[in-house]
């Protein structure tokens, strides 16, 4: 694969939070136009990974390159220019409270462009229309679902046309029906606007059926990638465990304790 | 709640605060707002200035005219009292006397001017004039000394 | 043990210092000019009608009632005196340095200081802030700056509302109800009471508890730990630091105002 073919690469990255080691010597690679999967057990910090790729983290060590700049080096000036390039969907949705839809999806294009607002209007439709929430532009985010705020703050994330969009656990929390709403929106605005999408998330089903590529992340580190295909084949138990959701195995049931017996009968007091 | 409904109550709140600045300012300390109205200076020179400070009143007949601007030490080492003179009251002779007084017993000193006479010799005093004729601070403990050795010396 | 406690003091001192250097570049970074001077006004009046406006209720209320006990009781320990026309000066003068800018700074630090926080450390929680920072908007601009100026222009404007609906308040008890002679009331007010001595000093002092408040309230908010728990602490912890530092303040400006 050439540079230019990859809109994220990320390599040899470290990460820690206080003493806590969280990411030890990442590589990673984000194809452009196509939907990349990054799927891990709760807990691994797939968060904080979107959250350095959007430079609101630095990395203790290595190299992040959006587009080819090195995010790592560039001044908050230079990356608040590039994040104008990303859209990120957060779990939350993390719409503002105090205004409605049309205005959440307006806020950004109002911040960073000088357009009319005649304009502004037809713009904010459109991106509305294509999550299909038109009709709930005057709605506040109190008055919609967990689902609808998802894709309101969907439509907020493309408002600006972004080359790369993330998202975070876009299916926690969602009823089936919502969530094969937002499978098939992630699908289809990612090829119907040309976009880069990294999805994070560790409902496999779902990640599978829409990811081109997926890494699997867990002990700090890629533990495997390749095309959800290659994937199902793999052999390796952690993978085995993970992908069927088994509870026992490499990663084990039990939290790490003393022998079960001795804790029962042996108590000293 | 519409945007023009806040403005006009964010309005509002303004001018209530402004308002209440200058109630507190002309009503309760009815100042004349750092000097936009004209005075003029005088001083006087006294023996014993007691308890009197700057920004003090002067009066005249008990209506507040102006107020003490300065206290100084002369070369003579005697007190010396600037006055600014509200310009309104500009008529007062240069045989005025003025004489430190005390509000009640225990009260603030103020200086109380008297206007003098008015014949072919007296002049209108103006900025920087000069009051000969003064009357000191009473000072209390010599109050008490004249009454207990009083009369004797007199 | 001692060695154990000497280090959490230590720490504990250490993070305190780093709370301070997060507060200081809070402040920097908020007023810190971006170019966007016309954006910022009309977030600056929403604000000022959520910190100011809606303050307006419990200052006027408390402003009334207190200029009201101030003259009942200052009534009764003058009359004994004989100096029942003093009233008025009592008044005005208690009200204008020490209770109009201390006890609205500390309403204010109750009802306005604390709702900042709540809703800067919930914007935090629901990731409102992050996804600003990732719409390339700085959440200081867009958030903490007009929250600070709104704060900075309301108090000392709600504290002059304070102490003259309290002078009013003590006309009322002391006039209207006890019978103290209006005119003496209002000329040894005015003849005690001084614009510069008086009147700017107490306003510089309601300007200083403004800028203390409100920076403390959204430092706290800004800086809370993004849980249900977190944002409580942190709205407990900012009336009782504003609090405390407008009482603290307020001695230290005292002794160099009118010492």
């Amino acid at each position: 694969m050439n540079s230019s073919d990859n809109i994220i690469e990320i390599s040899n990255l470290n990460f820690s939070r206080e003493e806590r080691v969280i990411y030890d010597n990442i590589n990673l690679k984000v194809p452009r136009g196509k939907v990349t999967a990054i799927m891990g057990p709760s807990g691994i910090g797939k968060t904080t990974l979107l959250r350095l790729i959007g430079g609101q983290l630095k990395p203790s060590q290595g190299q992040i390159k959006f587009d080819g700049e090195d995010l790592v080096q560039s001044s908050r000036k230079e990356l608040y220019q590039i994040r104008r390039k990303m859209g990120m969907l957060f779990q939350s949705g993390a719409l503002f409270t105090e205004m409605n839809v049309f205005d959440n999806v307006a806020f950004p294009i109002r911040e960073h462009t000088q357009l009319p607002e005649s304009l502004i209007r037809k713009v904010v439709l459109m991106k509305l229309e294509a999550v299909g929430l038109r009709g709930a532009a005057q709605l506040f985010p109190s008055e919609l679902s967990g689902g609808m705020a998802r894709r309101a703050a969907l439509a907020r994330s493309i408002a600006l046309d972004p080359e790369l969009i993330m998202y975070d656990e876009p299916f926690a929390g969602q009823d089936p029906i919502s969530m094969g709403v937002i499978v098939r929106l992630i699908r289809e605005l990612n090829d119907a606007l040309g976009l880069s999408s990294i999805v994070v998330s560790h409902d496999v089903e779902e990640v599978l059926s829409i990811a081109d590529y997926v890494y699997i992340v867990a002990n700090k580190t890629v533990i495997a990638h390749g095309t959800p295909e290659q994937l199902r084949q793999e052999k390796s138990e952690q993978i085995v465990q993970f992908m069927q959701g088994r509870p026992d195995g490499p990663v084990p049931f039990h939290f790490p304790s003393e022998d079960y017996q001795k804790e029962l009968f042996n108590h000293a007091d | 709640m519409n945007s023009k409904k806040i403005e006009l109550l964010v309005g509002s709140f303004l001018l209530a605060g402004i308002a209440a600045i200058l109630m507190l300012g002309l009503k309760v300390a009815d100042s004349q707002m750092g000097g936009n109205s004209q005075s003029y200076e005088l001083t006087a020179k006294f023996d014993n200035v007691g308890g009197l400070k700057v920004r003090s009143a002067i009066k005249v007949g008990g209506v507040v005219v102006g107020r003490v601007s300065s206290i100084s030490l002369d070369s003579d080492f005697s007190p010396k009292v600037t006055m600014e003179i509200d310009s309104n009251f500009n008529q007062f002779p240069d045989s005025s006397s003025v004489a430190i007084l005390t509000s009640g017993l225990l009260g603030e000193q103020f200086i109380g001017l008297t206007p003098g006479f008015v014949d072919e010799e007296t002049e209108i005093l103006t900025d920087g004039g000069v009051i000969e004729d003064t009357r000191s601070a009473m000072v209390l403990e010599d109050l008490i000394g004249q009454f207990l050795y009083g009369n004797s010396d007199d | 043990m001692l060695i154990k406690s000497v280090a959490n003091l230590g720490r504990s001192g250490l993070s305190y210092i780093a709370g301070a250097g997060r507060a200081g570049s809070l402040l920097f970074g908020a007023l810190k000019p971006a170019g966007r001077g016309l954006k910022l006004l009309p977030l600056l009046i929403k604000q000022l009608y959520i910190v100011g406006v809606q303050s307006l209720i419990i200052i006027v209320v408390s402003g009334l009632f207190i200029g009201m006990v101030l003259s009942l009781q200052g009534y009764t320990i003058l009359v004994g005196y004989g100096a029942e026309q003093s009233l008025g000066q009592m008044v005005a003068l208690s009200l204008l340095r020490e209770l109009g800018p201390v006890v609205s700074a500390l309403l204010f630090a109750g009802r306005a200081g604390s709702a900042l926080t709540a809703e800067i450390g919930l914007m935090k929680a629901t990731e409102q802030l992050s996804s600003l920072e990732m719409m390339a908007i700085d959440p200081l601009h867009q958030i903490v700056a007009p929250r600070f100026w709104a704060g900075v222009i309301s108090l000392p404007l709600l504290a002059a509302i304070f102490s003259a609906v309290g002078i009013m308040g003590g006309h009322l008890v002391g006039v209207d109800w006890l019978g103290v002679d209006t005119g003496a009331f209002w000329s040894v007010m005015q003849a005690s009471v001084e614009w510069q001595e008086d009147v700017v000093n107490g306003a510089i002092k309601s300007v200083i508890f403004a800028i203390v408040v409100t920076w403390i309230a959204l430092h706290k908010g800004y800086d809370a730990v993004p849980t249900s728990e977190g944002i409580s602490k942190a709205t407990t912890s900012t009336v009782v630091q504003s609090s405390l530092a407008i009482l603290g303040l307020d001695f230290v400006l005292t002794a160099l105002m009118f010492g």
